[in-house]
This record gives C-alpha cells, sequence and structure tokens, in this order.
C-alpha cells in the first residue's frame, strides 16, 4: 500500500506550500490571509472548469470548447441583463444554455462517434462565433450592466464572495458525485476500461454524453460569474482558457488517457496554477515570463504523472520482490 | 422436459433452468448463430464445446444481455424471456467470469465486484459500506483474504482473477458460465476453481463451461453440447462420449495426427546462451539451441518463458550474459537487430503483438522485410504481393485477397499472416509462443505440420507452451521454467507428463 | 545449410490461389473521403464564381493562396505525426519562437541566409525537444505540447513583451511576398513542392509505410522490427522544422515579429488534417485529402472574404464544415442500417 506520503495529492499540497513559502520570503504579505482569500477568489472559474474538464478527459475525451461556451453564456448573461431580466431567471438561462452547448458536443461524440478532440475544435470556433453575430462584436461594459448582476458573485458572506461560495459548493457536489454516485464510478470505469464497461451495463457513450453535459453547464455558469465580475463582455474573453484548464487537469494528476484522477487533485492542479498566477508580478518577474513558466509546470507534471503510473515490469524472480503483499504466480 | 426415466430414478426435475431454441444471430456477412439449441441444467456443468468461430463467445454475449438474437426463444425454467440488457439479464440470475478482464484499475475492489448493480442509500447514493462488508463476505467464501477497500491496481495477477470471480458470485445467480476460465491460471489456481465449479454445483446452479482443454472437460462437466459454424451439432452426457467423438463433431472430419513427428535430424549448434538475467524477470538462463531441432520451453504461467523469448528477440535488455549466434556474439539493441541476426519471434498475443489490423495482409507480411522489397527506400508493390503469394501460398492461407484486412481474418489465418511474415526474413531461429494458443483443432494441426517442417528444413525451433501434450508431441528436448530459472532439462524417455509438471511446480524427485 | 533459392518460399502444389486485390485501385479512390471531397471542393470554386466576379482573376486567387499555404505545409507534416498516432500542437508557439530569434539575429545584423538559418535551426531544436520527450521520454504528445506550446511562445514573451521587432531586410521579404513565376509566388511553389515530397515520403517510401503501421499498432510494429521511437522523433523534427519554414515565410510576408503571431495556427492547421481525411486517433489519411483541404479552406476564406465577411464568421463556417464533412458520412451510414 502506498503511504499517505506517497500519494500524489500530498506531493501536490506540499509543492502549493513550498510555492507559498518562495513567494513569502519575497513579498511576506502575499500568505496574508486578506490576499490568499483573493487569490481564491480568482481561481475559482479555473476550479470549477478543471472539475468539469476532469471528467471529460476521466472518460477518454477533451472538450476545448469550454472557453468558448463560457464567454458566449457570458455574453447571453449581459444581454439578458441588459433586457431587465431577474439575475435568478439568468442564473438559470446560463446554466441551460451551457448543458445545451455541452450537449450538442456529447451527442455529436455518442451518437457519431466522432472522436471529441475534432467536434470541440469544431465547436470551439463556432460557439465563439456566435458571439459576434449576437453582438455584430459590439462589447458590454461595466456602465451597461445593473449593479445587481455585477455585485452577486461580489457579495460578502462570512468573509468570502459569493462566487467563491459557488466555486466551494461546486467541489462539495463533485466529490460526492464522483465517490459516491454510480454515474461517478461509471466515468472512471469507461476510461479505465472501456471494453470492459459493456460488459456490466454501463454505456460508454451515454456516460461520455453526461461528462460533457456537466462541462458544458460549469462552463456557462461561470460565463456568468466571469462576465460579472470583471464587469465587461466581448468576443475574445477567457481566449485560451481551455488550454490553461487541461494544464491543472494535467498538474493535478488527472491521466490524459483517461480513467485515473481525483477531485483533490484537479483543485489543487488549479490552485497550483492561479496562486502561480498572482504570485509572478508580486515577487518581481514579469507577467510576460508567466506562459513559459506555466508550460514548465506542464511538462514537470507530465513527468511525474507518467513516472508514478509506469507499470512496472513483470516480477518473477522472487529476489526481486519488494512488496510482501502481493507477487504474481 | 421431464421423461419417465427421470421420475422413475427419483432424480431433481430435469428441466432446464435455461434453454436456447432456435437461436440465430447475424451479423453483416456473417451468421454467427443459425438456429442453435442449448440445455442448461441445475446442479450441471455443460460443456460448451466448438472451434473458434462456432458461436461460443456469440452465446455468451446473448446470454449476457450484450447482444440480442434476431431470430428463436430464450426460455427460463420454461418461461419465455428476453435480456434487453446487461442489468435484465443480471436480474434473471445469469453471471459469467468472462476471458477477458471485465475489471477497472483505478477502482476499489467492492467497487469493481459491484460495478453496475451497487447497493444504495435512501438518497441514490452507493452504500459504501454495505458494499464492503457484502464484498468481503464474497471474497472470504471463495477464500480470497483481500481488503475491498484497496485499489485493484495495487493486487497481483491471481488476486485480480479472484476479485473477478467475486464479482460473478456477486451476482445471485442461477446459472454461471465461465468463459475459458483456466486460460492464464497456474496449476493451484486451476485446482481451487475445480473447487469452487463443485460447490456451484452443489448450490443446485447451472454451470456453462466453455473450454477447448479436453482433460478440464472430461474432469467437471457432466454433459456436452457441440458447435459447429453456428449450428447446433449435438448433445449428451459427457459419460457416454469419447474424445475422438468429440473432436469429430467439431470439425467434422477425422482428426488424428495432431502431433506429426518427423525424425529429426539435429545439426550443430546455431544459438547458445548462457548466464542471461534480468533485474526482475529471469536469472543465469543458459541452454543451447541446434539446427532441426525442436526445443520446447515448459513452465506455468509466469514462470518468465515469454520474457526470457522477449529478451532474445531484443525487445527487452538483458542485465548479465550473452547470447551467440554461430558463435559470435550478438548485440541487441532492438528488434532490428534480432532479425539481422537471425532470430524472429511469433509472440503469444497476436492480436496486439503479431499482426497489424487495419493494415492489408501483403503489408504485414513485408513488414520486416521492407528492404528487400524496396529500391532505395521507395516501396515496389509487385516485389511485395510477389513475396506475400509466395509465403502465405505456402502456409495454405485462406482469404479473399492479399489486399484484404487482415484483421478480418479469422485466428488460424491470422497466425499463418505473422508466421508468414517471418519466414520471409529468413530465419536461422524461430521462437514460437503458445502457437497454437486460441486456434481451433484443424488449424493447431496444420501449425504443428508447419513447425515439423521448418525443423527438417534446418531452422532451430523454440516452442514455448503450457499445453503438455502439445509440449511432448512436439519437442526433442524439453526445458523447465520455474520462476524466472532453468529448473531441468528434459530429453528421451524422461520426458515425461509427470517429470514436467514437477519441475514446473518444484516438486522434489523425479520419475524414473 | 543455406542456398539462394529459399527452400521455404514455394512448395509444389499447395496453397489456395488467392488474389492480389479485389477491388482495383480507380474503384477505391472513387468512393473515398478524398474523392468527397474533392467534390466540396468544386461545388466551393463554382459557388465563389457565381457569387463575385473578382473571384476568378488569376492576381486574386494567387493572393489568395497565401492564407492557406504557410498552415499547408505544416499540415503535411502534422498530417504524417497524426497518422502515427500523435499530434504537435505547439506548431505555432514554435513559429513565433522561430520569428523570434530571427527577429534577435536581424537587430544583431545578420545577412538573409543567416536568419534562414536560425529560422530553420529554431524550428528543428524546438522539433527535437518535442521528439525527445515524446519518443525519448514516452510522454503522451497531446499533453507535451500544450505544455511545450507555452513553453516556446512564453521564451518569445519573455524576450519580446509587448513589443516588436521590425525593420527585416528588404530581400528577406521575398520568401513570402516574392513571386518565381507569374502569379505563382514563392509560398505557392513551395506548397507544391512539399506536397509532392510529402507525397512521395508517405506514400511511396519505407518510412511512410512504418509511419501507417505504427499509427495502427505501435506494439505489433515494434514487435516486428520497426524502430518506432526513432521514426517518432523524426516525424516531431519534421514537423518542427516546417514550422521553421513557416516562420520565416510568415515573418517575411508580415516584415514584423510579434510574440502573438500565429495565434491559433495550431488549430487551423489540425483542422486542415483532419478536413483532408486523417484520422485523428491515427492509421490512416492522405496528402492529396490534406492538399484538397487546404484548398477548400482557402477557397472558403478567400471567397467569404471577397463577401466582406469578417474573419470571426469565417470561422465559423471552417468549423461547421469541419464537423459537417465527418458527420455527414455517419449520418448517411447510420440512415442506411
Amino acid at each position: 500500500m502506498t503511504g499517505i506520503l506517497k500519494s500524489r495529492e500530498a506531493i501536490l499540497a506540499l509543492a502549493i506550500l513550498a510555492l507559498l513559502a518562495l513567494v513569502a520570503m519575497r513579498f511576506p504579505a502575499f500568505i496574508l490571509p486578506g490576499n490568499l482569500a483573493n487569490v481564491l477568489t480568482d481561481t475559482s472559474p479555473l476550479i470549477i472548469l478543471a472539475l468539469g474538464q476532469m471528467v471529460v478527459i476521466l472518460t477518454k475525451c477533451i472538450d476545448l470548447s469550454i472557453a468558448a461556451s463560457l464567454a458566449l453564456c457570458g455574453m447571453v448573461a449581459g444581454l439578458l441583463n441588459m433586457a431587465g431580466v431577474p439575475i435568478a431567471v439568468i442564473l438559470l438561462a446560463v446554466i441551460v444554455l451551457g448543458a445545451l452547448l455541452g450537449a450538442f458536443n456529447g451527442l455529436l461524440v455518442w451518437k457519431l462517434g466522432i472522436p471529441s478532440i475534432v467536434v470541440t475544435l469544431g465547436t470551439m470556433t463556432i460557439y465563439r462565433g456566435i458571439i459576434f453575430l449576437l453582438t455584430a462584436g459590439k462589447w458590454i461594459n461595466a456602465h451597461q450592466m445593473s449593479p445587481e448582476f455585477k455585485a452577486f458573485p461580489r457579495a460578502m458572506i462570512l468573509g468570502f464572495p459569493v462566487m467563491t461560495w459557488i466555486m466551494i459548493a461546486i467541489v462539495a457536489i463533485f466529490a460526492v458525485l464522483i465517490y459516491r454516485t454510480p454515474l461517478g464510478r461509471a466515468f472512471f470505469a469507461v476510461g479505465g476500461n472501456p471494453h470492459a464497461a459493456v460488459y456490466t451495463g454501463i454505456s460508454v457513450g451515454r456516460t461520455q454524453f453526461a461528462a460533457f453535459v456537466i462541462s458544458g453547464t460549469l462552463a456557462g455558469l461561470t460565463g456568468y460569474l466571469w462576465v460579472a465580475r470583471y464587469a465587461v463582455a466581448y468576443v475574445d474573453i477567457a481566449g485560451g482558457f481551455e488550454l490553461d484548464v487541461v494544464a491543472a487537469c494535467v498538474i493535478g494528476g488527472v491521466a490524459i488517457a483517461g480513467g485515473a484522477g481525483s477531485v483533490a487533485g484537479a483543485v489543487m492542479g488549479a490552485l497550483f496554477l492561479g496562486i502561480m498566477k498572482n504570485a509572478l508580478p508580486v515577487v518581481g518577474i514579469s507577467p510576460f515570463a508567466q506562459m513559459a513558466i506555466s508550460g514548465i509546470a506542464i511538462l514537470v507534471a507530465i513527468a511525474f504523472n507518467a513516472r508514478s503510473s509506469r507499470q512496472k515490469g513483470r516480477i518473477i524472480l522472487k529476489q526481486a520482490e519488494h512488496r510482501t503483499v502481493e507477487g504474481t504466480a | 422436459m421431464l421423461t419417465e426415466t427421470a421420475l422413475a430414478k427419483g432424480a431433481e426435475a430435469m428441466a432446464p433452468v435455461l434453454s436456447f431454441r432456435g437461436i440465430t444471430k447475424t451479423f453483416p456477412g456473417v451468421r454467427a448463430l443459425d438456429g442453435v439449441d442449448l440445455d442448461l441444467y441445475a446442479g450441471k456443468v455443460t460443456a460448451l464445446i466448438g472451434e473458434n468461430g462456432a458461436g461460443k463467445s456469440t452465446v455468451v454475449k446473448i446470454l449476457t444481455g450484450i447482444y440480442q438474437p434476431d431470430g428463436g426463444t430464450i426460455l427460463v425454467n420454461g418461461v419465455e424471456t428476453h435480456f434487453p440488457t446487461a442489468q435484465a439479464a443480471a436480474k434473471a440470475g445469469v453471471t459469467a467470469i468472462h476471458q477477458e478482464t471485465v475489471l477497472f484499475d483505478e477502482l476499489t475492489v467492492a467497487e469493481n465486484i459491484f460495478i453496475g448493480h451497487a447497493p444504495r442509500t435512501r438518497f441514490g447514493l452507493i452504500d459504501t459500506s454495505a458494499m464492503e462488508v457484502e464484498a468481503k463476505r464474497l471474497l472470504t467464501s471463495i477464500g480470497a483474504d483481500l481488503d475491498p477497500r484497496i485499489r485493484l491496481r495495487e493486487l497481483g495477477i491471481a488476486s485480480k482473477h479472484l476479485v473477478a470471480i467475486a464479482r460473478a458470485l456477486s451476482i445471485d445467480a442461477s446459472v454461471v458460465i465461465m468463459d475459458e476460465p483456466t486460460a492464464a491460471l497456474s496449476h493451484k489456481e486451476i485446482h481451487e476453481l475445480y473447487e469452487l465449479v463443485e460447490k456451484l454445483k452443489a448450490q443446485g446452479k447451472a454451470i456453462l463451461f466453455i473450454s477447448h482443454k479436453f482433460d478440464e472437460i472430461f474432469r467437471i462437466a457432466d454433459r456436452w453440447t457441440v458447435f459447429r459454424d453456428g449450428q447446433f451439432v449435438g448433445s449428451g452426457e459427457i459419460a457416454e462420449v469419447t474424445e475422438a467423438r468429440l473432436v469429430q463433431l467439431m470439425v467434422g472430419r477425422e482428426v488424428d495426427k495432431i502431433y506429426p513427428k518427423r525424425p529429426a535430424r539435429i545439426g550443430p549448434p546455431v544459438l547458445t546462451v548462457a548466464g542471461y538475467s534480468h533485474p526482475t524477470e529471469f536469472d543465469d538462463i543458459g541452454f543451447t539451441l541446434h539446427q532441426g531441432e525442436i526445443l520446447g520451453f515448459y513452465g506455468l504461467v509466469g514462470a518468465g518463458r515469454s520474457e526470457l523469448m522477449q529478451a532474445l528477440f531484443g525487445i527487452t535488455r538483458p542485465s548479465k550474459g550473452a547470447c551467440r549466434i554461430d558463435d559470435r556474439v550478438m548485440v541487441l539493441r532492438g528488434t532490428a537487430d534480432a532479425i539481422s541476426a537471425g532470430i524472429v519471434y511469433v509472440p503469444e498475443d497476436r492480436g496486439r503483438q503479431g499482426a497489424v489490423k487495419g493494415l492489408p495482409i501483403f503489408q504485414n507480411v513485408t513488414l520486416p522485410s521492407l528492404a528487400k522489397t524496396s529500391r532505395s527506400g521507395f516501396l515496389r508493390l509487385a516485389e511485395e504481393f510477389r513475396m506475400t503469394r509466395d509465403y502465405t501460398s505456402r502456409l495454405d492461407l485462406r482469404a479473399a485477397s492479399l489486399d484484404q484486412d487482415v484483421g478480418l481474418l479469422s485466428g488460424g489465418n491470422q497466425q499463418k499472416v505473422v508466421i508468414a511474415k517471418w519466414l520471409a526474413t529468413r530465419p536461422r531461429v524461430i521462437i514460437l509462443d503458445e502457437p497454437t494458443k486460441g486456434i481451433d483443432i484443424g488449424s493447431k494441426a496444420a501449425v504443428h505440420d508447419f513447425m515439423s517442417e521448418l525443423a527438417a528444413e534446418g531452422l532451430a525451433v523454440i516452442m514455448v507452451s503450457s499445453e503438455i501434450p502439445e509440449v511432448l508431441g512436439m519437442s526433442d528436448r524439453v526445458i523447465v521454467m520455474r520462476e524466472g530459472r532453468i529448473a531441468a532439462e528434459f530429453s528421451g524417455d524422461r520426458m515425461t507428463p509427470e517429470n514436467l509438471v514437477r519441475a514446473a511446480a518444484g516438486i522434489e524427485g523425479e520419475a524414473a | 545449410m543455406t542456398s539462394t533459392v529459399d527452400p521455404m518460399a514455394t512448395a509444389p502444389g499447395r496453397g489456395r490461389n488467392i488474389p492480389d486485390r479485389l477491388v482495383p485501385g480507380w474503384k477505391r479512390a472513387l468512393k473515398s473521403w478524398e474523392a468527397l471531397l474533392f467534390a466540396v471542393a468544386v461545388a466551393i470554386f463554382i459557388a465563389n464564381s457565381l457569387a463575385s466576379p473578382y473571384f476568378l482573376d488569376p492576381w486574386n486567387l494567387s493572393d489568395a493562396s497565401f492564407n492557406f499555404t504557410e498552415k499547408a505545409i505544416i499540415a503535411f507534416a502534422m498530417a504524417m505525426l497524426i497518422i502515427a498516432g500523435e499530434i504537435d500542437l505547439s506548431v505555432a508557439a514554435i513559429i513565433a519562437l522561430a520569428s523570434t530569434a530571427m527577429g534577435l539575429a536581424m537587430s544583431a545584423g545578420a545577412s538573409v541566409p543567416v536568419l534562414v538559418l536560425i529560422g530553420l535551426a529554431t524550428g528543428l531544436i524546438c522539433g527535437a525537444f518535442n521528439g525527445f520527450l515524446v519518443a525519448g521520454l514516452g510522454l503522451p504528445s497531446i499533453v507535451v505540447t500544450i505544455g511545450t506550446m507555452s513553453l516556446f511562445r512564453g521564451i518569445a514573451y519573455i524576450v519580446l513583451g509587448d513589443g516588436a521587432f521590425t525593420g527585416y531586410p528588404d530581400a528577406f521579404g521575398w520568401f513570402g511576398q516574392g513571386y518565381v513565376w507569374w502569379v505563382f509566388s514563392f509560398e505557392l511553389v513551395l506548397f507544391m513542392v512539399m506536397a509532392v515530397v510529402f507525397g512521395l515520403l508517405l506514400h511511396a517510401t519505407n518510412f511512410g509505410r512504418r509511419v501507417y503501421v505504427i499509427g495502427n499498432n505501435a506494439t505489433a510494429a515494434r514487435f516486428s522490427g520497426v524502430r518506432v521511437d526513432r521514426i517518432r522523433f523524426i516525424l516531431f523534427l519534421l514537423t518542427g522544422l516546417m514550422s521553421g519554414i513557416a516562420a520565416i515565410c510568415l515573418t517575411s510576408r508580415l516584415g514584423s515579429t510579434r510574440p502573438s503571431i500565429a495565434t491559433g495556427f495550431e488549430l487551423e492547421v489540425v483542422t486542415m488534417v483532419v478536413l483532408g481525411g486523417v484520422n485523428i486517433l491515427g492509421g490512416s489519411g492522405s496528402i492529396p485529402g490534406v492538399v484538397i483541404a487546404a484548398l477548400v479552406m482557402g477557397l472558403v476564406t478567400f471567397g467569404l472574404g471577397l463577401l466582406n465577411v469578417p474573419g470571426i464568421v469565417m470561422s465559423i463556417i471552417i468549423g461547421a464544415l469541419l464537423i459537417g464533412v465527418i458527420a455527414l458520412p455517419r449520418l448517411w451510414k447510420m440512415a442506411r442500417t
């Protein structure tokens, strides 16, 4: 049995602590609770989307359209707001729209068997293009948004803004979903051994469809949060964000081949990236270096993933056995 | 169907628990099952026998709700039934231990056992504690001392197999299907499986046992049913039939010379291995192989034979030792080096390691020989077809065209393509790893025939096999491996089944 | 004893007479993806010429070619890589880094041949880095190249910040703006030459055959003496090199280097490859297909441009085209059964 210390999540937690320590050496104010809370809030969209991407990747798929879905739903939220629709309805609308966008992806993968990378490559441009069609390229600026619209995600409850609470709620729901529901277990089964899943009565396509709907729904919700928090909506918001999300998953130990990963891992992977993004300017590293450092972090994480999951060659010689629990026949 | 004899004997009700009547299943271009009948009786083991392509796996898939029959009826206790989904089959009391692993490494033992039918709490969530308790009970009942909470990937192969059995038993079944259950088991595990079968029989379950090992069939089965080419050919009591008759029904003709032996003309040594070692897979291997010889390698599954052969072929690197061809030390940095030195390897896992499905036959055959068929790196298709024609006709390949996707061929024909591929490289040494595993009996005889011819023509042949009749029937000498080492070497009169089994299992002493 | 005639090759009176091919080559070509795509290309060509009077002008068509040639030459290498079962999402970032390297050299006064050399070398080095991680260390290419994509472009950002390199020598401009003969620009000629080179490489050489084998079953390939890792490494070198060449063309055409150069190119290249009939999962596809796909994408963008359709709407159409062209045959098959 691998000890707690060797688990991937533990190592990631240590890495985060080490990162914080490094930053604190240069800029102690960074680890003040107030600042850390800000960082958490700032990273919430990434965490939420990383969870959605995680279930997609678990089922051996990938969703490159999440940033475009986010942007489209955010814009729709802004438009609805300008039309005077109440916040509660707007929230419902973005969730439903996000689910539909995800369902479209999921249907193409499930019913037509088109590989997800191709589907989401296509919908990525289609969804973002629809934003242009809706607005002819015009922006929605802060003064065009109602005060309630902008204030909702920032409203403080018990020291944290609503946005952070929403993120926490989603993390909790996901933990239950992944570990305690048949669908959650099905995600792992489908990704781990798709041929075998059929024998257990699990439909691979339907499980993948569910993953895309979840991913789309979260993208929709995050669309509103993003647009409301940054108080602006236009075609290019969150451009390239889908790659950050995939990076967060990779760093969090979600195997790109499917079938392996954890909620804690995805959350910490996103946290790691979020802290880095916030810390660099503060430590005096040019924000232009951020991209390169992200890239290195991803490569290191992948190498690490590969090493820990590499199957040892068959252990046949008795003297080569290290584990006393199980040897081979 | 109750017969007067049965009533008179006072036997338990002889009505079958589950029956197929005229079941048909068609796929595009193939009629997998053509109006077949099958009867399974409570407390009895029915062996389903047939060559590959006879329709056995289709039967399993229909019974477990994966496929729907196109015609005919399924009767459960005399009542017409359908299994539209895997869940429906499970609910009707059908469970299966499959040939392939139906397990998931990232889930826990308990989750693996109960996936698809986990117990739920009031809120619809999985009741993890109840699941783990029940899993523990099932595991203990089959003699497995495993913690249901650990992840499957931390277990060894033997334990994973036990989890698969526990999974099959987790469904309260009246019909248990076992599809080639002993294919990957050691002798000890096979023995335990037989005990499990007896236990299940005593519980009144009906068992469908699919196997092509006749010793097994005659040991544990009560009844037999034979399919051939998707059709029902016959059924009856095991006590009233002979192996020869079963084979005749399977193949449709008499097959006697399964192990053709030709007089061996053993020439000079070709391959000499000394002190060959690997950090985890084998240690201190030494032997000599001669021209014209068939050297058998016997051992239990996991003894290290395939690993040794793959190292000799350049797939893995040994840590110590030398191997020589004609006294020249071979430095193998990869398979290309082995092939140019004249060693070729026909793998056990034909689908994954041998044939490239999706590509045509001729491209498979010429793959290691492209340097010979091409000119300055450019392909010459005419040469490739010529080479392919030469070697496939020699092996009596059956295919629609040389351009056909090799994945569409039967197992036996795919094996022929793989062998043709290696013959085209003009090797000195050919290593065959379980060459007739999972192959129908007609093709088996052909492969053996062929091996003898290869030896007669001066090739040096190594045959890795786990079937004692095959090893003894074909080899001039046998080396037995155990736990990564050479346990013994036998030739002549000392090549007996008892000696082989003892050496492989590590039992001391030899029969005289 | 060895002899010149292999005794194992032919045995008298044995074996069946199996024909080489059942379906003649031309018949198969007609039913292929490439044929379908070619029909689509012809349809688009006709639609475009009806929609706008400016379409059939040779110089306009030549201008149009610029919007696909740079992506297409990368697409050829990318197609081979994808057929082998890998992917390289860092190609656009390699363009950015190569362009930045050339800009640095240019600022140091390097001559045009040196600039070209640096562009090519940067491409090769980046390709080698990718190749080392994927083929050498066995890491999955999709996430590796997402990582190197950030790394390579990130380096460009570190060097340039939000600035730019301008002032490339006039002679350098010939690659992206010059003409070889009449309407045939250097880029167009380069595209045609590369189409032939890659076409031969993939379809007529041992190397190309091995690429298909690896994409269908890398394990069996390894067990058959194919040097899988070496071939994968070379394929990444090729995508890197082609990105380097594209960087030279693009930088020369734009006359400047910004770290954001070629953003989004990688997805357009993958779109071009998949539209060309290459299976994203590996194992099948052809260079002629990619050529036709490049022309289709070029025709669509050019035609829409003449109608003053904004760029972002064009990308909707390309996205829809990608999904549509792949979905339609499947929908057709589903409707038939």
